[in-house]
């Protein structure tokens, strides 16, 4: 589940030429961006079939939190 | 569930209007910068919109797509016993645009005329009332107008909608046929997301003041509006559209016995190209199946589905086609129909 969250946000923002990590502050990507957002729901919906409304998305602050919540509502499917 | 079939009515023509202003996204850059502008408008998709220059309405865009519509079918105005005009963009609060229209348009007093004011899902819903009055026996022809001058609902410095909404009108003709067969519709309605899409001043609940004339700046990212400007939570509504659509196809697809993939056409909302084009592909269409007008005319609201079929489907609706209609916005209101065309005839579009 982590590496294919890692890819896919990865793939998502279009980062390249880099790692990213769990402990990363997203949206503090310099690839982070409204229309980054917009192509990480589309991921989120393809790769593992959920969504992340904007209430609990904006909870959260590092690439773990996302894999914590992604885990969780992949669970509960 | 408001699920709906009828039987032996359908379109017979329909007409489109657009300004002749034409908006290059690409060059839109007063409050943003030129890269600002490439990288939304090469996400987004949406390469030109019209503006309705200052004193023209949706009324007028509908206006000229009808005139346009009854001559080149040669419709005689006595038969049109029915008039709706959808639009969130009226010319007045009061009194409803459809009887302004009754009279410029030269059609009898007894006519019933009334507006129906949904947004991005209204058109279907429309087609849904249209074809239920259609259905009985009272009305010979109906005239369904849909109008929006979106370009002044949004401000001009909020890159979240700057460059997404333009202005367009349309017309249909509809009438009972039995070549027309069966429709079927999925109406739907969620107002615990009302804060999705909304203009939150200027109506009842907050009338119009100083305070909600004034502009401000909104977000980190330096957007400015009013509260009488409409906004939109981008994320959440594409979360939306990614929750609710599939399963509405589904919906209707069992309710109609269709097989939803042999259907000619899939015409859905034009909201923006990466949304729709991530939803064509997460329900499997081919895009040859999916017309688009994004690029030329941008979100049109109500008007998107209509002007999709007038700008891309000219000529090709003369023999018996089968299309998904598909609605989602504001509200948030989302409706889905399966419907028929067959010798529905499409007129040039009109710039005015």
């Amino acid at each position: 589940m982590k590496e294919k969250l890692l890819s896919a946000l990865t793939e998502a923002l279009q980062i390249e030429g880099r790692e990213i990590a769990l402990e990363d502050v997203f949206r503090d990507y310099e690839e982070w961006d409204s229309l980054g957002r917009l192509s990480l729901i589309a991921a989120l919906d393809e790769e593992f079939g959920l969504q992340i409304e904007d209430k609990e998305f904006e909870q959260l602050i590092t690439v773990g939190d996302l894999l914590t919540v992604v885990e969780k509502k992949a669970t509960n499917q | 569930m408001a699920l709906l079939k009828f039987n032996n009515v359908g379109i017979a023509g329909m007409a489109a209007c657009v300004p002749e202003n034409t908006i290059v996204n690409y060059h839109y850059t007063s409050n943003f910068s030129a890269a600002e502008a490439k990288e939304i408008t090469d996400k987004t998709g949406i390469l030109e919109r019209r503006f309705a220059l200052p004193g023209v309405t949706s009324s007028d865009l509908c206006f000229a797509a009808a005139e346009k519509l009854i001559a080149d079918l040669h419709i005689d105005k006595t038969e049109i016993d029915l008039l709706i005009f959808v639009s969130q963009t009226p010319d007045y609060r009061m009194p409803a645009t459809s009887i302004l229209l009754q009279n410029r348009l030269g059609l009898s007093m007894q006519t019933m005329a009334f507006d129906l004011t949904l947004g991005c899902s209204a058109f279907v819903y429309a087609l849904s009332v249209v074809y239920s009055l259609m259905e009985k026996s009272g009305f010979r022809k109906a005239l369904l107008l849909d109008g929006e001058t979106r370009s002044r609902v949004y401000s001009a410095k909020d890159r979240k909608t700057a460059f997404l909404f333009g202005d367009g009108g349309v017309a249909a003709i509809i009438e009972r046929g039995e070549h027309f067969g069966e429709s079927f519709f999925s109406l739907n309605a969620d107002g615990s997301r009302e804060d999705l899409i909304k203009v939150k001043a200027g109506g009842y609940r907050y009338p119009s003041s100083a305070e909600t004339v004034a502009e401000k700046v909104i977000d980190e990212h330096g957007n400015i509006r009013s509260d009488e400007h409409g906004y939109m939570e981008g994320a959440d509504v594409f979360n939306f559209v990614l929750r609710e659509i599939p399963p509405d196809i589904k919906r209707l697809e069992a309710f109609s016995g269709i097989s939803f993939s042999t259907l000619d056409y899939y015409l859905f909302h034009q909201a923006n190209d990466y949304m729709n084009g991530y939803l064509a592909k997460k329900l499997k269409l081919p895009v040859e199946k999916v017309p688009s007008c994004i690029a030329r005319f941008g979100n049109t609201s109500s008007v998107s589905i209509p002007l999709t079929i007038v700008s891309q489907l000219q000529g090709k609706l003369a023999e018996k086609k089968r299309a998904m209609l598909c609605g989602f916005g504001v509200g948030m209101s989302w409706a889905t129909a399966f419907i028929n065309f067959d010798q529905c005839f499409i007129s040039d579009i009109v710039e005015i």
